[in-house]
């Protein structure tokens, strides 16, 4: 990253270093380098500062012409307006709660899995990888429907689990994704610890918890990561499998309750909705970024 | 436990095996809106490989060149993609707005027209697909990233003592040497684009007001299904979706085989 201490050599890139130390070459980099900055500032940081301070501003305001810069008359009490008339609360707490459960069953659920496929090694474990690379390739969106029914009216129990939180803990747990990145990360450790630890008497399970789990942390930490964020920022499910306005996620809570918003009101809303996924990346972003490039090409 | 799983995997998936028969198919092909979806999902990946798959290349090569600031770039650029989808499409429904949006107003300080960018049936999918690009382009810049990084420098040295210029080495050496992340990413962008959804269902409500201009295949599935409660249709047409991108998705498994040998 860019604030380590020492500078280390870099490999060449398209532009070599000779030329770039030229008189010439600094100062067409210094602009570049400037102008990058402030472009990407405005393009990536600019909408995320209207975002906020749109929520600051009076409503007669928000939909001034021309669109004011910053708030003329701040009008805090906006945020307030927001969290109480969308009962953000609530659906902040629902967030949470389905996050963090769909966490909770991925990992126990699909590092047993991958644990299987990679260690255990059973019978047609070869086949049954093959089945879950092939649903990897099968479009989300067009599942939504089936998945949609499956809810609706669960084989052989017959439970109707619209509205409750395992029409979202159950689906995410099906994930092929974090399966097979758990798995890789496995098969790279050596067996000879695996067999060492079962000649001291170590069974599987232990195997699993005492010795391959605490060398898999980066992986894990990966995983997780990826599993809240999806549950976070997953729109049409939620929607359709909380129909109650009260259960549903931030993300489609807000826009379920949109219509009929003051316009600062429901950017304030947003502003809100978004802060979560903004420190939460802030803090992560080494673990995130690391994980989009280790897990291959699947963003 | 691990039976339990698949138990689960199984559920989540038998629902899809209901039998639809030709009728539905009929049905669907008969609507206008069938092909209208097609068209406007066409457009959105033909438009969003424009912009969405060249746009963070080029943004790639260039943080690739940069010295300094590069780390701070980096989280710049995949922040969007951070964002919960809902508040980033209110923000630029905000935008677009042609009363108070700041876009038209910017344009207006440059003596350029205004545009009703999400009522205006001809620029309805493009201001999809600026938005779209805003919120998603971040990842594939990562990857492109790490991938430039993989690049012997050598290559370059001796392109340079060869006399190639900036534009020839990019073309000689950069895109060659990229070949496999930039077509498994073509591929994949191909697959995930045209399953657009969310964008054109926030900022157009599916595009029932502009003419229809912004109705996705994926949005006639959910209009099928929970408008029209018509799940067998809706089944029939995610089953034609399903197979079209079956043949990239196909592709993307051979090249990413051929990668990794």
């Amino acid at each position: 990253m860019a604030r380590t201490a020492t500078p280390v050599p870099e490999t060449r890139t398209l532009i070599s270093p000779a030329a770039l130390a030229r008189p010439r070459g600094r100062i067409i980099h210094r602009t570049v380098l400037a102008a990058v900055l402030v472009v990407f500032t405005a393009a990536f940081l600019g909408p995320l500062y209207l975002l906020v301070t749109g929520g600051l501003k009076t409503t007669a305001e928000s939909i001034a012409n021309p669109p004011t810069l910053y708030p003329h008359h701040l009008a805090a009490g906006t945020y307030g307006t927001a969290w109480h008339e969308l009962n953000l609360a609530r659906l902040l707490l629902n967030t949470l709660w389905y996050a963090f459960g769909a966490l909770a069953f991925q990992l126990v659920l699909d590092t047993a899995a991958a644990y299987a496929l990679s260690k255990l090694r059973p019978v047609l474990g070869n086949a049954v990888l093959g089945a879950m690379l092939a649903t990897l390739m099968i479009p989300a969106t067009v599942l939504v429907v089936p998945q949609y029914l499956t809810v609706l009216d669960l084989p052989v129990l017959h439970a109707n689990l619209l509205n409750s939180p395992w029409a979202i803990w159950l689906p995410s747990v099906a994930n092929a994704f974090s399966i097979f990145l758990l798995k890789r990360f496995f098969d790279s450790i050596p067996q000879e610890l695996i067999d060492a630890a079962s000649i001291d008497g170590a069974g599987p399970v232990r195997t699993l918890v005492s010795l391959v789990l605490p060398m898999s942390r980066p992986i894990i930490a990966v995983v997780s990561i990826f599993a809240l964020v999806n549950v976070w920022k997953d729109f049409l499910w939620p929607l359709l499998a909380e129909p109650d306005p009260t259960r549903q996620t931030l993300n489609a809570g807000v826009y379920s309750l949109s219509n009929g918003i003051p316009q600062n009101v429901l950017i304030a809303a947003s502003a809100i909705s978004a802060v979560p996924t903004v420190l939460f990346f802030l803090v992560f972003q080494r673990n995130i970024m690391s994980g989009l490039t280790a897990g291959g090409l699947k963003g | 436990m691990v039976r339990e799983f698949f138990l689960a995997f199984q559920r989540t998936r038998t629902g899809r095996t209901t039998w639809t028969g030709w009728h539905n198919l009929h049905q669907i092909v008969n609507d206008p809106t069938f092909w209208q979806a097609w068209r406007n999902t066409g457009l959105f990946t033909g438009l969003a490989l424009v912009l969405g798959y060249a746009l963070p290349f080029a943004v790639a090569v260039l943080l690739n060149e940069l010295r300094q600031a590069r780390g701070f770039l980096r989280v710049l650029v995949y922040l969007p993609v951070m964002l919960p989808p809902v508040s980033a499409l209110v923000l630029f429904q905000y935008l677009y707005n042609p009363d108070y949006g700041l876009i038209d107003h910017l344009l207006h300080a440059l003596h350029l027209p205004a545009v009703a960018w999400l009522q205006d049936q001809r620029t309805a999918m493009l201001s999809v697909v600026i938005a779209s690009t805003w919120m998603n382009m971040g990842s594939a810049t990562l990857i492109y990233l790490a991938g430039l990084q993989g690049i012997p420098g050598e290559l370059y040295e001796a392109a340079e003592l060869d006399g190639a210029g900036l534009l020839r080495r990019i073309r000689h050496v950069t895109i060659p040497q990229m070949r496999n992340v930039l077509s498994l990413m073509l591929l994949m962008q191909i697959v995930a684009t045209m399953q657009v959804f969310v964008e054109p269902f926030v900022l157009t409500n599916g595009g029932q007001g502009v003419g229809g201009s912004t109705i996705t295949v994926v949005y006639l599935i959910y209009q099928y299904a929970f408008n029209f409660d018509n799940y067998g249709a809706a089944s029939a047409l995610g089953l034609l979706l399903l197979l079209v991108l079956a043949v990239f998705s196909a592709l993307y498994v051979r090249l990413s085989r051929r990668v990794e040998e």
